[in-house]
């Protein structure tokens, strides 16, 4: 695939400050301080990590799809993508990415969703919305739905034609693929290790994966 | 029911931000009188502003990246918000965003009130919050929106390119209401616009009665997807 860029990291997993797995279903809410490094291991590839991002100091300012591919003129988020809020905010900057390109535009899966795209009696189905609304009621601090803002779909692959359609190819991850971000200022992350099993984004088996953080370097 | 004449006619100028509750079973006619406008919109179910315009669910449900007639703009909630039922321009950009005050500023230079008055330099993210300030909305409540009459296209590396002279005067698009929707618009240049002056367009809208859709709506039967979503927008009056 052309324009794929894989950039390692040089960080050791023994020397990360916090390491936390993830099982599919779950939600995982987590405040990064600015300066510290934050990655997301693909532990057994090919599985959607659905991750918002806020200002930790004014929730209302948080991540935009719109945004972050419109400053940078790509839709993909690789090494360099700075995660832009919408009040202009630069949250965090992707730092190393050994998948190469990640999608913002597929949004997050919800159980009104699937009855639209899959069928009405699929409403039962777990869905990563119910996921960030538990995690964020549980976060608490005047967080609701409409916090649910648009999201990164990490390790997913959303391409869009030149024609304007929007297509759903196979995974370019793996096993052990990861993908590692700069905050730029305290940010709150929301993740949904989304539960999808009406489509092959998880290749119909959701898949655990790992988030770890690492103290800013020191000068 | 059948009486589809224009209930009324409004001007909204270059610049300009304008809200209302388009009622379901109303339709609005967008016209791009002189051509080249944008017209940045937003949309909330008015009963309960938490449901609101979803980007991502619009484009995944419809497997696409544009906006033209046969699609509709869903909710958060399965449900759709308005159907585009009429478009002579084929493609309108729900992807771009909006315009800030540090953008407006860095293209355009400063533009302030007393300088100018009424042709000051606004830009749409905050038109769109003092608009949906008004109607007791605030900045948690900004969604993405759409960029009627703007075309910005996506090449195979996922580059994003501006394509200037889409929409020609005249240009119309129709949105017919399948809810009570508070739609509020805002004619800012759209955010990659690369015309060097601060030149937004304005837009012309009407507003007339139309029928509800019906089993051969072509907006309901464009995708099996949209058959279920007009399914529950209807359960949902029920």
């Amino acid at each position: 695939m052309s324009g794929i860029r894989i950039v390692e990291s040089q960080l050791a997993p023994a020397d990360a400050i916090y390491s936390q797995e993830i099982p599919a279903g779950e939600p995982w809410v987590h405040e990064i301080l600015q300066g510290q490094i934050f990655r997301i291991v693909d532990l057994r590839g090919n599985q959607a990590v659905d991750t918002l991002f806020y200002n930790a100091h004014d929730y209302a300012d948080r991540y935009s799809a719109q945004d972050t591919i419109r400053e940078q003129r790509n839709i993909y988020l690789t090494t360099g993508t700075r995660l832009i809020s919408t009040h202009g905010t630069v949250l965090l900057t992707i730092t190393a990415d050994t998948c190469g390109r990640h999608d913002t535009l597929g949004g997050a899966c919800a159980n009104e969703s699937n009855m639209v795209r899959y069928a009405i009696d699929k409403r039962h189905m777990h869905a990563c919305r119910s996921s960030f609304l538990k995690g964020l009621i549980e976060w608490g601090r005047g967080m609701e739905k409409r916090d649910i803002a648009s999201n990164i779909n990490f390790f997913m692959n959303v391409p869009v034609t030149p024609e304007g359609k929007l297509t759903f190819e196979d995974g370019i991850s793996d096993p052990g693929k990861y993908v590692e971000m700069r905050a730029e200022t305290d940010v709150l992350a929301a993740i949904s290790n989304c539960p999808q099993l009406n489509n092959p984004c998880n290749a119909y088996d959701p898949t655990p994966v790992q988030v770890l953080i690492w103290n800013a370097a020191e000068n | 029911m059948n009486d589809t004449s224009v209930l009324w006619e409004e001007t909204v100028q270059g610049g300009a931000t304008w809200s209302h509750v388009l009622k379901r079973g109303t339709a609005l006619r967008i016209t791009d009188s002189e051509g080249g406008a944008n017209a940045g919109a937003l949309f909330y179910n008015f009963e309960c502003p938490v449901e609101r315009y979803n980007m991502p669910d619009t484009l995944k449900a419809q497997h696409a990246a544009r906006l033209t007639a046969g699609l509709v703009l869903y909710s958060d909630m399965g449900r759709v918000l308005c159907s585009v039922t009429e478009d002579t321009v084929g493609w309108h950009d729900p992807i771009g965003g909006c315009s800030n005050a540090a953008m407006v500023r860095a293209k355009y230079g400063e533009g302030r009130y007393q300088d100018c008055r009424n042709a000051w330099h606004k830009n749409a993210l905050d038109s769109f919050l003092v608009e949906l300030g008004k109607w007791g909305l605030g900045p948690r409540d900004l969604a993405p929106n759409v960029n009627f009459f703007s075309r910005v296209t996506v090449a195979d590396d996922g580059g994003m390119q501006f394509e200037p002279g889409n929409s020609p005067p005249g240009g119309a698009v129709e949105l017919r209401a399948e809810m009570n929707v508070l739609v509020i618009l805002n004619t800012s240049q759209h955010p990659l616009d690369p015309n060097p002056k601060y030149a937004p367009k304005p837009v012309q809208l009407s507003l007339r009665r139309v029928p509800a859709p019906g089993p051969s709506d072509p907006c309901r039967l464009s995708r099996p997807e949209n058959e279920r979503g007009f399914i529950l927008t209807e359960r949902y009056f029920l």
